[in-house]
Protein backbone atom coordinates (compact mmCIF):
# COMPACT_ATOMS: atom_id res chain seq x y z
CA UNK A 1 0.00 0.00 0.00
CA UNK A 2 1.91 3.07 -1.17
CA UNK A 3 2.08 6.11 1.09
CA UNK A 4 0.98 4.23 4.16
CA UNK A 5 4.27 3.02 5.60
CA UNK A 6 5.50 4.85 8.68
CA UNK A 7 9.14 5.66 9.25
CA UNK A 8 10.72 2.24 8.81
CA UNK A 9 13.48 2.63 11.41
CA UNK A 10 11.13 2.96 14.39
CA UNK A 11 8.37 0.68 13.18
CA UNK A 12 9.80 -2.33 14.95
CA UNK A 13 9.66 -0.66 18.38
CA UNK A 14 6.57 1.48 17.93
CA UNK A 15 3.90 -1.08 17.29
CA UNK A 16 0.81 0.39 18.86
CA UNK A 17 -1.52 -2.54 18.95
CA UNK A 18 -4.85 -2.86 20.71
CA UNK A 19 -5.65 -6.18 22.38
CA UNK A 20 -9.10 -6.85 23.73
CA UNK A 21 -9.32 -10.24 25.45
CA UNK A 22 -12.63 -11.70 26.67
CA UNK A 23 -13.76 -8.24 27.69
CA UNK A 24 -17.23 -7.70 29.07
CA UNK A 25 -19.09 -4.70 30.42
CA UNK A 26 -22.09 -4.93 32.69
CA UNK A 27 -23.97 -1.78 33.68
CA UNK A 28 -26.13 -1.71 36.75
CA UNK A 29 -29.29 0.33 36.38
CA UNK A 30 -30.74 2.37 39.26
CA UNK A 31 -33.07 -0.45 40.36
CA UNK A 32 -30.17 -2.92 40.57
CA UNK A 33 -30.97 -4.67 37.31
CA UNK A 34 -27.89 -5.76 35.38
CA UNK A 35 -27.56 -4.84 31.73
CA UNK A 36 -24.93 -6.74 29.76
CA UNK A 37 -23.61 -4.23 27.23
CA UNK A 38 -20.66 -6.30 26.04
CA UNK A 39 -20.00 -10.01 26.48
CA UNK A 40 -16.80 -11.91 25.80
CA UNK A 41 -15.29 -9.52 23.26
CA UNK A 42 -11.92 -10.49 21.83
CA UNK A 43 -10.32 -8.37 19.14
CA UNK A 44 -6.77 -7.49 18.16
CA UNK A 45 -6.10 -4.38 16.12
CA UNK A 46 -2.75 -3.75 14.44
CA UNK A 47 -0.89 -0.47 14.17
CA UNK A 48 -2.30 1.90 11.53
CA UNK A 49 -5.20 -0.42 10.86
CA UNK A 50 -8.62 1.04 10.02
CA UNK A 51 -11.26 -1.03 11.81
CA UNK A 52 -15.01 -0.31 11.78
CA UNK A 53 -17.56 -1.49 14.29
CA UNK A 54 -21.05 -1.94 12.86
CA UNK A 55 -24.21 -3.40 14.31
CA UNK A 56 -27.75 -2.56 15.38
CA UNK A 57 -28.46 0.04 18.07
CA UNK A 58 -27.63 -1.25 21.52
CA UNK A 59 -24.93 -3.66 20.36
CA UNK A 60 -22.34 -1.95 22.51
CA UNK A 61 -20.30 -0.30 19.75
CA UNK A 62 -20.03 2.95 21.66
CA UNK A 63 -19.37 1.11 24.92
CA UNK A 64 -16.45 -0.64 23.26
CA UNK A 65 -15.07 2.68 22.07
CA UNK A 66 -15.34 4.12 25.58
CA UNK A 67 -13.46 1.10 26.96
CA UNK A 68 -10.67 1.80 24.49
CA UNK A 69 -10.72 5.49 25.42
CA UNK A 70 -10.38 4.62 29.10
CA UNK A 71 -13.58 6.53 29.90
CA UNK A 72 -15.10 3.39 31.42
CA UNK A 73 -13.51 0.18 32.71
CA UNK A 74 -14.38 -3.39 31.69
CA UNK A 75 -16.16 -5.54 34.30
CA UNK A 76 -14.38 -8.62 32.99
CA UNK A 77 -11.48 -9.52 30.71
CA UNK A 78 -8.80 -7.12 29.59
CA UNK A 79 -8.43 -4.11 27.31
CA UNK A 80 -4.78 -3.40 26.53
CA UNK A 81 -2.95 -0.91 24.39
CA UNK A 82 0.71 -1.70 23.79
CA UNK A 83 0.47 -4.43 26.41
CA UNK A 84 -0.67 -2.03 29.15
CA UNK A 85 -4.19 -2.31 30.55
CA UNK A 86 -6.31 0.79 29.80
CA UNK A 87 -7.26 2.14 33.23
CA UNK A 88 -7.81 5.82 32.43
CA UNK A 89 -7.75 8.05 29.35
CA UNK A 90 -4.38 7.86 27.61
CA UNK A 91 -2.50 10.70 26.01
CA UNK A 92 -1.99 8.72 22.82
CA UNK A 93 -5.68 8.42 21.95
CA UNK A 94 -7.84 11.00 20.27
CA UNK A 95 -11.62 10.86 20.22
CA UNK A 96 -14.30 12.22 17.86
CA UNK A 97 -18.01 12.11 18.70
CA UNK A 98 -21.19 12.22 16.64
CA UNK A 99 -21.59 15.90 17.52
CA UNK A 100 -18.60 18.12 16.83
CA UNK A 101 -18.61 19.17 20.54
CA UNK A 102 -16.58 22.29 19.80
CA UNK A 103 -16.47 24.88 22.56
CA UNK A 104 -18.69 27.73 21.30
CA UNK A 105 -16.66 30.35 23.18
CA UNK A 106 -13.37 29.48 21.49
CA UNK A 107 -12.18 30.13 17.94
CA UNK A 108 -11.62 27.16 15.65
CA UNK A 109 -7.86 27.44 16.21
CA UNK A 110 -8.25 27.51 20.00
CA UNK A 111 -10.67 24.59 19.83
CA UNK A 112 -8.09 22.55 17.93
CA UNK A 113 -5.44 23.54 20.49
CA UNK A 114 -7.74 22.66 23.43
CA UNK A 115 -6.24 19.17 24.14
CA UNK A 116 -2.71 20.58 24.30
CA UNK A 117 -3.84 23.47 26.45
CA UNK A 118 -5.68 21.32 29.06
CA UNK A 119 -2.91 18.73 29.11
CA UNK A 120 -0.40 21.60 29.52
CA UNK A 121 1.56 20.49 26.49
CA UNK A 122 1.57 23.74 24.53
CA UNK A 123 4.87 24.16 22.73
CA UNK A 124 6.13 27.00 20.53
CA UNK A 125 5.28 25.07 17.37
CA UNK A 126 1.86 23.85 18.57
CA UNK A 127 -0.01 26.66 16.85
CA UNK A 128 1.70 25.91 13.55
CA UNK A 129 0.80 22.22 13.93
CA UNK A 130 -2.84 23.17 14.46
CA UNK A 131 -2.81 25.54 11.48
CA UNK A 132 -1.28 22.84 9.25
CA UNK A 133 -3.94 20.36 10.39
CA UNK A 134 -6.71 22.85 9.59
CA UNK A 135 -5.25 23.36 6.11
CA UNK A 136 -5.04 19.57 5.69
CA UNK A 137 -8.73 19.35 6.60
CA UNK A 138 -9.66 22.11 4.16
CA UNK A 139 -10.28 24.70 6.88
CA UNK A 140 -7.43 27.09 6.04
CA UNK A 141 -8.63 30.69 6.59
CA UNK A 142 -11.23 29.71 9.21
CA UNK A 143 -8.81 29.75 12.18
CA UNK A 144 -10.31 32.85 13.80
CA UNK A 145 -13.96 31.94 13.16
CA UNK A 146 -16.25 30.69 15.90
CA UNK A 147 -17.88 27.25 15.65
CA UNK A 148 -21.41 28.55 14.98
CA UNK A 149 -20.08 30.42 11.93
CA UNK A 150 -19.21 27.06 10.33
CA UNK A 151 -21.42 24.43 8.70
CA UNK A 152 -21.95 21.06 10.37
CA UNK A 153 -19.45 19.34 8.09
CA UNK A 154 -16.80 22.01 8.71
CA UNK A 155 -17.34 21.77 12.48
CA UNK A 156 -16.81 18.02 12.32
CA UNK A 157 -13.58 18.53 10.33
CA UNK A 158 -12.40 20.88 13.07
CA UNK A 159 -13.28 18.24 15.67
CA UNK A 160 -11.14 15.73 13.75
CA UNK A 161 -8.26 18.23 13.72
CA UNK A 162 -8.66 18.62 17.48
CA UNK A 163 -8.44 14.84 17.94
CA UNK A 164 -5.24 14.79 15.85
CA UNK A 165 -3.45 17.81 17.33
CA UNK A 166 -1.54 15.93 20.01
CA UNK A 167 -0.51 13.39 17.35
CA UNK A 168 -2.21 10.38 18.98
CA UNK A 169 -1.38 6.85 17.86
CA UNK A 170 -5.02 5.84 18.04
CA UNK A 171 -8.07 7.70 16.78
CA UNK A 172 -11.44 6.62 18.20
CA UNK A 173 -14.45 7.80 16.23
CA UNK A 174 -18.01 7.34 17.50
CA UNK A 175 -20.32 7.77 14.50
CA UNK A 176 -18.40 10.92 13.56
CA UNK A 177 -20.51 11.62 10.46
CA UNK A 178 -23.83 10.46 11.89
CA UNK A 179 -25.21 13.98 12.30
CA UNK A 180 -24.32 15.09 8.77
CA UNK A 181 -26.46 15.02 5.63
CA UNK A 182 -25.83 12.22 3.13
CA UNK A 183 -23.80 14.27 0.65
CA UNK A 184 -21.55 15.87 3.27
CA UNK A 185 -21.17 12.46 4.82
CA UNK A 186 -19.79 10.91 1.63
CA UNK A 187 -17.45 13.82 1.12
CA UNK A 188 -16.23 13.56 4.71
CA UNK A 189 -15.49 9.85 4.52
CA UNK A 190 -13.17 10.38 1.54
CA UNK A 191 -11.66 13.35 3.36
CA UNK A 192 -10.93 11.18 6.39
CA UNK A 193 -9.32 8.53 4.18
CA UNK A 194 -7.13 11.21 2.63
CA UNK A 195 -6.07 12.57 6.05
CA UNK A 196 -5.43 9.01 7.27
CA UNK A 197 -3.21 8.34 4.22
CA UNK A 198 -1.14 11.43 5.01
CA UNK A 199 -1.06 10.86 8.78
CA UNK A 200 -1.37 7.11 9.35
CA UNK A 201 -3.05 6.16 12.65
CA UNK A 202 -4.87 3.23 14.12
CA UNK A 203 -8.52 4.15 13.65
CA UNK A 204 -11.47 2.50 15.37
CA UNK A 205 -14.58 3.79 13.65
CA UNK A 206 -18.12 3.21 14.90
CA UNK A 207 -20.83 3.61 12.26
CA UNK A 208 -24.37 2.65 11.33
CA UNK A 209 -23.59 2.80 7.63
CA UNK A 210 -22.53 -0.47 5.99
CA UNK A 211 -21.20 1.20 2.84
CA UNK A 212 -19.22 3.71 4.91
CA UNK A 213 -17.67 0.85 6.89
CA UNK A 214 -16.71 -1.17 3.80
CA UNK A 215 -15.42 1.86 1.89
CA UNK A 216 -13.06 2.93 4.66
CA UNK A 217 -11.97 -0.11 6.63
CA UNK A 218 -9.33 -2.80 6.46
CA UNK A 219 -11.63 -4.93 8.61
CA UNK A 220 -15.27 -4.58 9.62
CA UNK A 221 -16.35 -5.97 12.99
CA UNK A 222 -20.04 -6.93 12.90
CA UNK A 223 -21.72 -6.97 16.30
CA UNK A 224 -25.04 -8.26 17.59
CA UNK A 225 -27.21 -6.68 20.24
CA UNK A 226 -28.26 -7.71 23.76
CA UNK A 227 -25.78 -8.82 24.82
CA UNK A 228 -23.22 -7.08 22.60
CA UNK A 229 -21.09 -9.74 20.95
CA UNK A 230 -18.83 -9.97 17.93
CA UNK A 231 -20.61 -12.00 15.23
CA UNK A 232 -17.99 -11.94 12.56
CA UNK A 233 -14.93 -9.98 11.46
CA UNK A 234 -14.86 -9.30 7.74
CA UNK A 235 -11.70 -8.49 5.78
CA UNK A 236 -12.14 -5.92 3.04
CA UNK A 237 -9.83 -7.01 0.21
CA UNK A 238 -9.93 -3.75 -1.76
CA UNK A 239 -6.78 -1.85 -2.75
CA UNK A 240 -6.14 1.69 -1.59
CA UNK A 241 -6.49 4.53 -2.33
CA UNK A 242 -10.22 3.99 -2.58
CA UNK A 243 -12.86 6.19 -4.21
CA UNK A 244 -16.60 5.77 -4.58
CA UNK A 245 -15.97 3.79 -7.76
CA UNK A 246 -14.97 0.77 -5.66
CA UNK A 247 -18.59 0.59 -4.50
CA UNK A 248 -19.45 -0.99 -7.85
CA UNK A 249 -16.80 -3.69 -7.51
CA UNK A 250 -17.61 -7.31 -6.75
CA UNK A 251 -15.51 -7.43 -3.57
CA UNK A 252 -17.31 -4.38 -2.19
CA UNK A 253 -20.74 -5.82 -2.91
CA UNK A 254 -19.80 -9.17 -1.39
CA UNK A 255 -18.57 -7.53 1.83
CA UNK A 256 -21.60 -5.25 2.08
CA UNK A 257 -24.04 -8.09 1.45
CA UNK A 258 -22.38 -10.32 4.03
CA UNK A 259 -22.57 -7.55 6.67
CA UNK A 260 -26.18 -6.78 5.81
CA UNK A 261 -27.05 -10.46 6.07
CA UNK A 262 -25.38 -10.73 9.47
CA UNK A 263 -27.23 -7.69 10.84
CA UNK A 264 -30.68 -8.12 9.30
CA UNK A 265 -30.72 -11.86 8.57
CA UNK A 266 -31.72 -11.15 4.94
CA UNK B 1 -13.88 24.21 -0.95
CA UNK B 2 -16.80 25.79 -2.71
CA UNK B 3 -18.14 27.67 0.30
CA UNK B 4 -15.28 30.21 0.09
CA UNK B 5 -16.44 31.42 -3.32
CA UNK B 6 -20.05 31.88 -2.34
CA UNK B 7 -19.91 35.37 -0.72
CA UNK B 8 -18.07 37.03 -3.63
CA UNK B 9 -20.52 35.56 -6.11
CA UNK B 10 -23.55 36.96 -4.28
CA UNK B 11 -21.92 40.38 -3.81
CA UNK B 12 -21.43 40.95 -7.53
CA UNK B 13 -24.93 39.81 -8.44
CA UNK B 14 -26.77 42.78 -6.85
CA UNK B 15 -26.44 45.86 -9.10
CA UNK B 16 -25.12 49.06 -7.51
CA UNK B 17 -27.84 51.22 -9.11
CA UNK B 18 -30.49 49.80 -6.77
CA UNK B 19 -28.62 51.16 -3.78
CA UNK B 20 -29.10 54.88 -4.58
CA UNK B 21 -32.13 57.13 -4.68
CA UNK B 22 -34.36 58.63 -2.01
CA UNK B 23 -36.96 55.87 -2.19
CA UNK B 24 -34.31 53.26 -1.48
CA UNK B 25 -33.01 55.16 1.56
CA UNK B 26 -36.48 55.75 2.96
CA UNK B 27 -37.31 52.08 2.59
CA UNK B 28 -34.02 51.16 4.23
CA UNK B 29 -34.65 53.48 7.19
CA UNK B 30 -38.14 52.05 7.55
CA UNK B 31 -36.82 48.47 7.56
CA UNK B 32 -34.06 49.25 10.04
CA UNK B 33 -36.22 51.48 12.20
CA UNK B 34 -39.51 49.66 12.45
CA UNK B 35 -38.31 47.65 15.46
CA UNK B 36 -37.83 50.97 17.26
CA UNK B 37 -40.36 53.21 15.54
CA UNK B 38 -43.41 50.98 16.06
CA UNK B 39 -43.15 50.46 19.84
CA UNK B 40 -42.19 54.11 20.44
CA UNK B 41 -45.10 55.36 18.30
CA UNK B 42 -47.52 53.05 20.11
CA UNK B 43 -46.25 54.28 23.47
CA UNK B 44 -46.62 57.95 22.51
CA UNK B 45 -50.10 57.28 21.15
CA UNK B 46 -51.10 55.70 24.47
CA UNK B 47 -49.75 58.71 26.41
CA UNK B 48 -51.74 61.08 24.19
CA UNK B 49 -54.87 58.94 24.66
CA UNK B 50 -54.32 58.96 28.45
CA UNK B 51 -53.87 62.77 28.50
CA UNK B 52 -56.91 63.21 26.28
CA UNK B 53 -59.16 60.96 28.42
CA UNK B 54 -58.14 62.63 31.69
CA UNK B 55 -58.84 66.10 30.23
CA UNK B 56 -62.07 65.17 28.42
CA UNK B 57 -63.73 63.19 31.20
CA UNK B 58 -62.36 65.50 33.90
CA UNK B 59 -60.90 62.63 35.95
CA UNK B 60 -59.85 63.90 39.41
CA UNK B 61 -56.10 63.97 40.00
CA UNK B 62 -56.24 61.58 43.01
CA UNK B 63 -57.76 58.89 40.76
CA UNK B 64 -55.54 59.26 37.71
CA UNK B 65 -53.23 62.23 37.04
CA UNK B 66 -52.52 63.18 33.43
CA UNK B 67 -49.02 62.46 32.09
CA UNK B 68 -48.28 66.17 31.80
CA UNK B 69 -49.19 66.75 35.47
CA UNK B 70 -47.03 63.80 36.56
CA UNK B 71 -44.10 65.25 34.65
CA UNK B 72 -44.58 68.79 35.99
CA UNK B 73 -44.86 67.77 39.65
CA UNK B 74 -41.93 65.35 39.47
CA UNK B 75 -39.73 67.86 37.65
CA UNK B 76 -40.53 70.63 40.13
CA UNK B 77 -39.12 68.55 43.00
CA UNK B 78 -36.39 66.98 40.94
CA UNK B 79 -33.51 67.32 43.44
CA UNK B 80 -35.51 65.53 46.16
CA UNK B 81 -36.75 62.85 43.72
CA UNK B 82 -33.22 62.29 42.44
CA UNK B 83 -31.96 61.69 46.00
CA UNK B 84 -34.65 59.05 46.52
CA UNK B 85 -33.76 57.45 43.16
CA UNK B 86 -30.08 57.18 44.12
CA UNK B 87 -31.01 55.68 47.52
CA UNK B 88 -33.12 52.97 45.85
CA UNK B 89 -30.46 52.33 43.23
CA UNK B 90 -27.88 51.70 45.96
CA UNK B 91 -30.17 49.20 47.68
CA UNK B 92 -30.88 47.45 44.36
CA UNK B 93 -27.20 47.20 43.45
CA UNK B 94 -26.13 46.01 46.92
CA UNK B 95 -28.87 43.35 46.93
CA UNK B 96 -28.03 42.32 43.36
CA UNK B 97 -24.31 42.12 44.16
CA UNK B 98 -25.02 40.04 47.25
CA UNK B 99 -27.21 37.74 45.13
CA UNK B 100 -24.33 37.14 42.72
CA UNK B 101 -21.81 36.59 45.53
CA UNK B 102 -24.02 34.01 47.21
CA UNK B 103 -25.64 32.41 44.14
CA UNK B 104 -22.42 31.45 42.35
CA UNK B 105 -21.00 29.22 45.13
CA UNK B 106 -24.52 27.92 45.87
CA UNK B 107 -24.98 26.98 42.21
CA UNK B 108 -21.63 25.17 42.20
CA UNK B 109 -22.48 23.39 45.46
CA UNK B 110 -25.90 22.30 44.17
CA UNK B 111 -24.33 20.68 41.11
CA UNK B 112 -21.26 19.26 42.84
CA UNK B 113 -22.93 16.21 44.33
CA UNK B 114 -26.32 14.70 44.93
CA UNK B 115 -25.85 14.75 48.72
CA UNK B 116 -25.09 18.48 48.80
CA UNK B 117 -28.03 19.10 46.48
CA UNK B 118 -30.38 17.02 48.66
CA UNK B 119 -29.22 18.93 51.74
CA UNK B 120 -29.46 22.49 50.34
CA UNK B 121 -32.22 22.46 47.76
CA UNK B 122 -35.22 22.06 50.14
CA UNK B 123 -33.88 24.97 52.20
CA UNK B 124 -33.67 27.13 49.09
CA UNK B 125 -37.25 26.31 48.19
CA UNK B 126 -38.24 27.12 51.77
CA UNK B 127 -36.73 30.63 51.50
CA UNK B 128 -38.86 31.14 48.41
CA UNK B 129 -42.07 30.00 50.05
CA UNK B 130 -41.79 32.66 52.77
CA UNK B 131 -43.59 35.86 51.72
CA UNK B 132 -40.88 38.54 51.73
CA UNK B 133 -43.35 41.25 52.75
CA UNK B 134 -44.08 39.21 55.88
CA UNK B 135 -40.41 38.61 56.55
CA UNK B 136 -39.29 42.21 56.16
CA UNK B 137 -40.59 43.60 59.51
CA UNK B 138 -39.00 40.65 61.34
CA UNK B 139 -35.68 41.37 59.62
CA UNK B 140 -35.91 45.01 60.71
CA UNK B 141 -36.11 43.97 64.37
CA UNK B 142 -33.24 41.53 63.92
CA UNK B 143 -30.95 43.74 61.84
CA UNK B 144 -31.93 47.24 62.92
CA UNK B 145 -33.52 50.12 61.04
CA UNK B 146 -30.73 50.63 58.51
CA UNK B 147 -29.71 49.58 54.99
CA UNK B 148 -29.11 45.97 56.01
CA UNK B 149 -32.71 44.64 56.17
CA UNK B 150 -33.54 46.31 52.83
CA UNK B 151 -30.51 44.69 51.17
CA UNK B 152 -31.44 41.37 52.80
CA UNK B 153 -35.00 41.52 51.42
CA UNK B 154 -33.68 42.52 47.99
CA UNK B 155 -31.30 39.57 48.08
CA UNK B 156 -34.03 37.14 49.20
CA UNK B 157 -36.31 38.23 46.37
CA UNK B 158 -33.63 38.23 43.68
CA UNK B 159 -31.21 35.37 44.29
CA UNK B 160 -33.38 32.28 43.73
CA UNK B 161 -33.79 32.44 39.92
CA UNK B 162 -30.07 33.15 39.68
CA UNK B 163 -29.13 30.02 41.67
CA UNK B 164 -31.48 27.92 39.57
CA UNK B 165 -30.12 29.39 36.32
CA UNK B 166 -26.51 28.74 37.37
CA UNK B 167 -27.27 25.16 38.45
CA UNK B 168 -29.27 24.49 35.26
CA UNK B 169 -26.46 25.89 33.12
CA UNK B 170 -23.78 23.84 34.85
CA UNK B 171 -25.85 20.67 34.44
CA UNK B 172 -26.85 21.30 30.82
CA UNK B 173 -23.37 20.63 29.45
CA UNK B 174 -23.74 17.82 26.89
CA UNK B 175 -22.39 14.45 28.07
CA UNK B 176 -20.15 14.31 24.99
CA UNK B 177 -18.41 17.52 26.01
CA UNK B 178 -17.73 16.13 29.49
CA UNK B 179 -16.41 12.89 28.02
CA UNK B 180 -14.24 14.86 25.64
CA UNK B 181 -12.71 16.83 28.48
CA UNK B 182 -12.24 13.67 30.57
CA UNK B 183 -10.52 11.96 27.65
CA UNK B 184 -7.88 14.69 27.97
CA UNK B 185 -7.40 13.81 31.62
CA UNK B 186 -8.97 16.96 33.08
CA UNK B 187 -9.67 17.05 36.83
CA UNK B 188 -12.92 18.37 38.32
CA UNK B 189 -11.63 21.93 38.81
CA UNK B 190 -10.45 22.14 35.19
CA UNK B 191 -13.75 20.68 34.05
CA UNK B 192 -15.64 23.34 36.02
CA UNK B 193 -13.48 26.26 34.91
CA UNK B 194 -12.87 25.30 31.30
CA UNK B 195 -16.09 23.53 30.32
CA UNK B 196 -18.99 23.91 32.75
CA UNK B 197 -18.77 27.60 33.67
CA UNK B 198 -18.21 28.91 30.13
CA UNK B 199 -21.01 26.65 28.90
CA UNK B 200 -23.32 28.02 31.61
CA UNK B 201 -22.67 31.69 30.73
CA UNK B 202 -25.84 32.19 28.63
CA UNK B 203 -27.90 30.55 31.40
CA UNK B 204 -26.19 32.64 34.09
CA UNK B 205 -27.02 35.81 32.18
CA UNK B 206 -30.68 34.94 31.84
CA UNK B 207 -30.60 34.36 35.61
CA UNK B 208 -28.89 37.74 36.10
CA UNK B 209 -31.60 39.44 34.04
CA UNK B 210 -34.35 37.88 36.15
CA UNK B 211 -32.42 38.78 39.31
CA UNK B 212 -31.90 42.46 38.43
CA UNK B 213 -35.59 42.90 37.59
CA UNK B 214 -36.59 41.25 40.88
CA UNK B 215 -33.98 43.26 42.82
CA UNK B 216 -35.93 46.45 42.03
CA UNK B 217 -39.09 44.81 43.38
CA UNK B 218 -37.23 43.62 46.49
CA UNK B 219 -35.76 47.05 47.20
CA UNK B 220 -39.19 48.68 47.09
CA UNK B 221 -40.64 46.00 49.39
CA UNK B 222 -37.80 46.73 51.82
CA UNK B 223 -38.43 50.45 51.63
CA UNK B 224 -42.16 50.03 52.25
CA UNK B 225 -41.36 48.35 55.54
CA UNK B 226 -38.48 50.41 56.82
CA UNK B 227 -37.00 53.47 55.23
CA UNK B 228 -36.67 57.22 55.32
CA UNK B 229 -35.36 57.42 51.76
CA UNK B 230 -35.91 55.79 48.40
CA UNK B 231 -38.60 55.74 45.72
CA UNK B 232 -40.67 53.19 47.67
CA UNK B 233 -40.64 55.54 50.65
CA UNK B 234 -41.53 58.43 48.31
CA UNK B 235 -44.56 56.53 46.99
CA UNK B 236 -45.73 55.80 50.54
CA UNK B 237 -45.39 59.38 51.78
CA UNK B 238 -46.86 60.88 48.59
CA UNK B 239 -49.94 58.69 48.68
CA UNK B 240 -50.38 59.47 52.40
CA UNK B 241 -50.77 63.12 51.38
CA UNK B 242 -52.75 62.31 48.19
CA UNK B 243 -49.89 63.65 46.07
CA UNK B 244 -50.70 61.18 43.31
CA UNK B 245 -48.63 62.80 40.51
CA UNK B 246 -45.47 62.43 42.60
CA UNK B 247 -46.31 58.80 43.45
CA UNK B 248 -46.85 58.10 39.74
CA UNK B 249 -43.57 59.87 38.96
CA UNK B 250 -41.73 57.64 41.45
CA UNK B 251 -43.35 54.59 39.86
CA UNK B 252 -42.26 55.68 36.39
CA UNK B 253 -38.70 56.20 37.66
CA UNK B 254 -38.74 52.72 39.20
CA UNK B 255 -39.72 51.15 35.91
CA UNK B 256 -37.11 53.18 34.03
CA UNK B 257 -34.53 52.00 36.57
CA UNK B 258 -35.62 48.38 36.04
CA UNK B 259 -35.45 48.68 32.25
CA UNK B 260 -32.05 50.42 32.24
CA UNK B 261 -30.50 47.91 34.66
CA UNK B 262 -31.95 45.00 32.69
CA UNK B 263 -30.51 46.38 29.46
CA UNK B 264 -27.13 47.00 31.12
CA UNK B 265 -26.94 43.31 32.04
CA UNK B 266 -27.74 42.45 28.41
CA UNK B 267 -25.08 44.89 27.14
CA UNK B 268 -22.51 43.44 29.57
CA UNK B 269 -23.24 40.00 28.14
CA UNK B 270 -22.85 41.15 24.54
CA UNK B 271 -19.62 43.03 25.30
CA UNK B 272 -17.84 40.45 27.45
CA UNK B 273 -19.30 37.23 26.04
CA UNK B 274 -20.19 37.95 22.40
CA UNK B 275 -20.48 34.24 21.61
CA UNK B 276 -23.08 33.89 24.35
CA UNK B 277 -25.69 36.35 23.11
CA UNK B 278 -26.26 34.37 19.92
CA UNK B 279 -27.17 31.38 22.07
CA UNK B 280 -29.76 33.21 24.17
CA UNK B 281 -31.95 31.03 26.29
CA UNK B 282 -34.56 33.78 26.14
CA UNK B 283 -34.54 36.69 23.77
CA UNK B 284 -34.02 39.90 25.70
Amino acid sequence: MPGRATTPSTEAQRVTSINITNASKVFESWDGEEIVALEDISLDIKENEFVSLVGPSGCGKSTMLRLLAGLILPTGGAVEIDGTPVKEPRKDTGIVFQQATLLPWKTILDNVLFPLSVMKEMKPDSEQIARDLLILAGLGGFEKKYPDELSGGMQQRAAICRALVHDPEILLMDEPFGALDALTREEMSLELLRIWTERPKTIVFVTHSITEAVLMSDRVVVMSARPGRIMEIIDVPIDRPRTFEVEASNDFQKCAQRIRYLITGK
Amino acid sequence: MTSKNAPSASATSSPASEKSGLAYHLRRIWYLGQDVVLPVATFIALLILWEFCVKTFDIPVYLLPAPSVIYEETASEWSIVWGHTVATLITVLLGFGLSILISLPLGFALTSSRHVSNAIYPLLVLTQSIPKVALAPILVIAMGANELPRVAVTFLVAFFPLVIAIATGLLSVPADLIELSRSYKTNRVQELLRIRIPYAIPFIFSGLKAAIALAVVGAVVGEFVTSDRGLGYLIQTSTAFFRMPLAFGAMVLLSIMGIVLFQLVGIAERVFFPWSSSKQVFAS
